[in-house]
């Protein structure tokens, strides 16, 4: 009973000196406020940047066109040769007449020069995909020296090069995140120490008439809290809001059909959750590291 | 009934300077003292010692029963809990009213509002603020703010009464009017009173236990009345 009391008066205290230190508390606020939307940024273009190499690696694959003259059992035991590859994921087949109705779907001048053919000209081939791009060449080469493959076709050189260029992009993105997040602790923790600065009197008349350590520390600890959760309800309504009108403007895709956005559903509300944890804790620890200085005699 | 002790008590500063040199002396329960001395002659020390602002270099100070000087940092409040502290610079939270002022000290301790309630009414009756419950220290003169501050002091029935020079930023007439407070209570609650003052006038009217401290030493420990007439001769 006395416990739950005592945080009861925390709660009613800290949000009373949230609203009598104002000014000091609307600093703190917009200070989380902008860094968490750059925060907020940072991890929508990292996410968007490592979900766009996550699409197109899986969209990269190895295509084996088999010789003429391979029967049936050869191409089964073809199959199983690439199987055996550590890094393929799927071996999927393609026979010259599947491959022969895509090509005359996809283009009239074909299907009328093919009409003319006695034979097909398509080859019956499998299409491998990959667990790393990476090792996409290796694999390619490897599967070029079984006896019975025609051709080996691969990953332009481009979308090769593109993609190693994206999972740079990935890791510089990962670390600009954690160094917003250690700033905005730092300055969230400095403003934080700056409210605490100017109550230390405050704190030392706590001690005086006897207040243990718990009781000086709860409000302070619930006020950093409510500081770090207001400040992140704007970055919270631009992400939301913003990247929601952004997909929409944008319909779904950057430039290319390669680089897709992610849904904003579920996505926009777990960055917010992020943005919300991140204002809480840090703004928690901020006031707790100011206040334990004043704790010590 | 002794009520605080000092045992041999000696306190040297980082900085080698002597602030208490082997002072004994015990009060007993329902006292009135006055501890009187120049300024930086040990006197402030001497009342810090007693709510463990400051801790002996060597020597035992016990203070109902609890010994100070072996007080954890942690468990500091267990012992201000037990007594009631008033400053020369009042230490009011400037952003409290009045009322929150004095509750403040029974909401540390974990009291319900309806138990807090009546004995803070009743605090601040006995100082003569009841009227103003709801003003903030800044809108009270001096006198007044010394007054919640005693209020606070007194609000948890403490048995020793702290009171670091409590007069010294108010004129004559209101210094009276608080040091018949600070009596009152002492009579009325039969709190134990220890008063560090400058004030020599009201410590020759008052008549009570004197104790001088100069450089350190308790210079002399004068019984009641008996210090105006030492300091004639």
């Amino acid at each position: 009973m006395k416990a739950i009391r005592i945080i009861g008066r925390s709660f009613r205290d800290a949000f009373k000196s949230v609203i009598r230190n104002f000014s000091l508390s609307f600093a703190s606020i917009m200070c989380t406020t902008i860094t968490l939307i750059l925060v907020a940024v940072a991890i929508i273009c990292g996410a968007n940047v490592s979900n766009a190499t996550k699409h197109m690696e899986s969209e990269l694959t190895i295509i084996v066109y088999l010789g003429k003259d391979t029967t049936d059992e050869a191409a089964a035991n073809i199959k199983a040769d690439i199987e055996t590859q550590e890094n393929v994921e799927e071996v999927i087949y393609k026979s010259k007449d599947e491959a022969k109705l895509e090509l005359e779907e996809k283009s009239d001048s074909f299907k009328t020069v093919v009409n003319y053919l006695e034979e097909n000209p398509c080859f019956n081939s499998y299409i491998v995909k990959v667990k790393e791009v990476r090792y996409l060449n290796t694999t390619a080469e490897y599967i070029k020296g079984i006896s019975g493959v025609e051709t080996v076709k691969y990953g332009e050189n481009a979308v090769d090069t593109i993609v190693s260029i994206f999972d740079v992009i990935q890791k510089i993105v990962v670390v600009i995140v954690i160094a917003l997040v250690i700033v905005t602790a730092f300055l969230i923790s400095n403003t934080i120490k700056l409210t605490i600065f100017s109550r230390r009197s405050e704190i030392e008349i706590m001690r005086l008439v006897g207040a243990s350590n718990i009781t000086i520390k709860l409000p302070f600890l619930i006020e950093g809290f409510i500081i770090g959760v207001v400040g992140a309800i704007i970055p919270v309504c631009v992400t939301i809001y913003g990247y929601v009108i952004l997909h929409s403007i944008l319909g779904g895709k950057v430039f290319t059909n390669m680089l897709i956005l992610i849904e904003p559903f579920n996505f926009v509300f777990i960055v917010s959750l992020v943005l919300v944890s991140i204002g809480a804790l840090v703004g928690m620890y901020g006031s707790l590291k100011a206040v334990r200085k004043y704790l010590k005699i | 009934m002794k009520l605080i002790e000092f045992k041999k008590v000696n306190k040297v500063y980082k900085n080698g300077v002597t602030a208490l040199a082997d002072v004994s002396v015990s009060i007993d329960k329902g006292e009135f003292v006055f501890v009187i001395g120049l300024t930086a002659s040990g006197k402030s020390t001497f009342i810090k010692m007693l709510y463990r602002e400051e801790k002996p270099t060597s020597g035992n100070v016990l203070v109902g029963g609890l010994n100070v000087g072996k007080i954890r940092n942690g468990k500091v409040f267990k012992l201000r809990r037990r007594l009631g502290i008033v400053f020369q610079d009042f230490k009011l939270l400037p952003r409290l009213t009045v009322y929150e002022n004095v509750a403040f000290a029974l909401e540390c301790v974990g009291l319900t509002d309806k138990e807090i309630r009546p004995k803070v009414m009743e605090a601040l009756d006995r100082v003569g603020l009841k009227a103003k419950v709801r003003a903030f220290p800044g809108e009270l003169s001096g006198g007044e703010q010394q007054r919640v501050c005693i209020a606070r002091a007194i609000v948890n029935d403490p048995r020793i009464l702290i009171c670091d020079e409590p007069t010294g930023n108010l004129d004559p007439e209101t210094s009276e009017e608080i040091m018949k407070v600070i009596e009152s209570i002492n009579k009325d609650l039969g709190t134990t009173i220890i008063m560090a003052t400058h004030d020599k006038d009201i410590v020759n009217r008052m008549k009570k236990r004197v104790l001088l401290i100069e450089q350190g030493v308790l210079a002399g420990d004068y019984q009641e009345g008996s210090y105006k007439a030492h300091e004639s001769n």
